[in-house]
């Protein structure tokens, strides 16, 4: 157990999203989504998925995983939007989005609210999520669990779910939980809670109906290593705090 | 300069601009907030043009066509300005329903470029199946492998266009042009999509210049896909345009916060929009100088 100075949410979160890579190999993360799954990807990789391909968030495949917001100082690799695409199909490819809305089957939406024809609210358009998830390993970090983006329908399928063809939904990583979709008709379950959070709260704020085992566990800490490389090495100025509403 | 005996394609934006022509077809190149030509975008605003379907991974060079009512349809698979994830503009467009949209994935969009490119009526891609890109573009077809796996796959049609802007570090007064940035985009299959292309660039050069500059991988795009070349320099601003500069984050704010609100849109146009191309960097530099 840690000795360190209290262990935040945002960390518990990261290395919820690094232990989605467990397993991985020699693929490409492509943790888009943000700070948290960034940083985890590159913890993962730092620590027991040596082998994992990361960017330095632009087209640099980096020889080492670098500090969220810096450079590659050295590339092991190009990986331009094109390629990145390519990839897609060839599927060596772990992703993870942040979705805008998603279901109990992992449909997401990322492109509008409301009808598509004309849309309450225009996000950013589907993206690469219709092949992401088609084809590749696809996770997702929700920053800010609620009723809102767990919901019972999503107005644009922008990431195919399990009930649509999905080649893996991993899991989710939010600031209350991480869920997979670990049941018979692959809908989603609570795998665990994070320290503080009660299954209730979850439940609260998921707006379909979760499959909640009787015994649900507690998110892991990240252990003294694994701090210590967030904390020094991958993230000393913090930008994982930001990201998760305290 | 020395072109080699090759006739000069260097042309003015205004040019470019003019030889638009409502309704037709036109490809953007660069991605999201990235090495948009963004000098040829704003010499559009300036003509009567309208009626324009738009082939873009979209940034602020689709917010800012939108916003000066140019666009029938848009084709694209997002809009962003990186940094700042929405665009106003384009997202008042959808939510007023003044566009159409056609909406595809990232890369069922390349593989439109690249049947468009190579002159193919489709590429096939299974990128798009169970989604609802397939639900709000019905005229898309599949097709069936005709091998073994018989497998089903999305038969997306060429993205032709009649027209293409891109804008590169470097061209020669030929059309030849250089990219010196981490990453070409899709510029070079919309050079090669369209009938005609138009590239700006940050300077002209000397063909011989072009080794000086980069390595010889780097000349994305040649002079038989080129109709024409503009020196605009700072042209992509306030797009990112590596290595030349960055992205200039904090115009892109001030674009942002005016193009949220129509009384600082309206002061924003006045500003930075009612003049010719010197006019705007005139202007920019203006504000830069205030705001240090």
């Amino acid at each position: 157990m840690s000795t360190l100075t209290s262990i935040t949410r945002a960390e518990v979160c990261a290395a919820a999203c690094a232990d989605l890579f467990r397993g991985d190999g020699e693929i490409v993360a492509a943790a888009v989504a943000g700070f948290v799954p960034m940083l985890g990807s590159r913890l993962a990789r730092a620590t027991f998925e040596p082998d994992l391909l990361t960017t330095d968030g632009g087209p640099a495949l980096s020889a080492e995983p670098v500090p969220l917001g810096r450079p590659a100082a050295t590339a092991e690799g190009w990986l331009p939007f094109r390629d990145h695409l390519w990839l897609v199909l060839n599927g060596r490819r772990h992703v993870v989005m942040g979705p805008s809305q998603i279901d109990a089957h992992g449909n997401t939406n990322i492109s509008c609210i409301g009808d598509w024809e004309r849309p309450a609210r225009q996000l950013l358009g589907v993206r690469g999520g219709p092949g992401n998830t088609l084809l590749n390993t696809t996770s997702y970090w929700v920053p800010k669990h609620s009723t809102r983006v767990f919901t019972e329908k999503v107005d644009m399928v922008s990431g195919v779910g399990w009930d649509r063809g999905a080649h893996e939904i991993r899991a989710v990583v939010s600031n209350l939980a991480v869920l997979d979709f670990g049941t018979p008709d692959r809908r989603m379950r609570l795998r665990s809670v994070h320290p503080g959070v009660r299954v209730e709260d979850v439940v609260a704020a998921t707006g379909f109906e979760l499959v909640v085992p009787d015994e649900v566990p507690e998110t892991r800490l990240p252990d003294d290593e694994e701090l210590r490389v967030m904390r020094e090495v991958l993230d000393p100025k913090g930008l994982r705090e930001r990201e998760v509403p305290a | 300069m020395s072109n080699g005996g090759t006739t000069s394609k260097v042309l003015s934006p205004e040019e470019v601009a003019a030889s638009l022509e409502s309704g037709m077809t036109l490809g953007i190149g660069g991605w999201g907030s990235r090495r948009k030509p963004m000098a040829l975008v704003r010499a559009i605003l300036r003509t009567p043009v309208t009626d324009l379907t738009v082939v873009s991974y979209g940034g602020p060079d689709v917010g800012l066509l939108c916003a000066a009512g140019k666009v029938r349809r848009l084709v694209t698979a997002f809009v962003t300005m990186d940094s700042v994830p929405l665009e106003p503009h384009f997202r008042n467009a959808r939510q007023t329903g003044s566009i159409e949209l056609t909406e595809y994935d990232e890369g069922m969009f390349m593989f439109g470029l690249y049947a468009a490119a190579h002159r193919l009526p489709f590429l096939p891609t299974p990128a798009g199946l169970g989604s609802d890109v397939m639900r709000v573009n019905p005229e898309l077809k599949t097709v069936r492998s005709p091998y073994e796996d018989g497998r089903e796959l999305v038969a997306v049609p060429a993205l032709t266009m009649d027209v293409a802007l891109v804008h590169m570090n470097r061209a020669d007064s030929r059309g030849n042009a250089q990219y010196l940035g981490p990453d070409p985009y899709m510029d070079d299959l919309f050079a090669k999509a369209a009938d005609r292309t138009y590239v700006s660039c940050e300077r002209l050069v000397d063909t011989a210049d072009f080794a000086k500059e980069g390595p010889l991988q780097s000349l994305l795009i040649s002079r038989a896909h080129v109709a024409g070349v503009v020196e605009t320099p700072n042209g992509a601003h306030f797009t990112d345009c590596a290595p030349d500069f960055g992205r200039d984050e904090a115009f892109q704010k001030l674009y942002a916060q005016s193009a949220a609100d129509p009384d600082k849109w309206a002061a924003f146009q006045d500003r930075f929009l009612s003049g010719d191309e010197a006019a705007y960097q005139d202007a920019v530099r203006a504000w830069q100088e205030e705001s240090r």
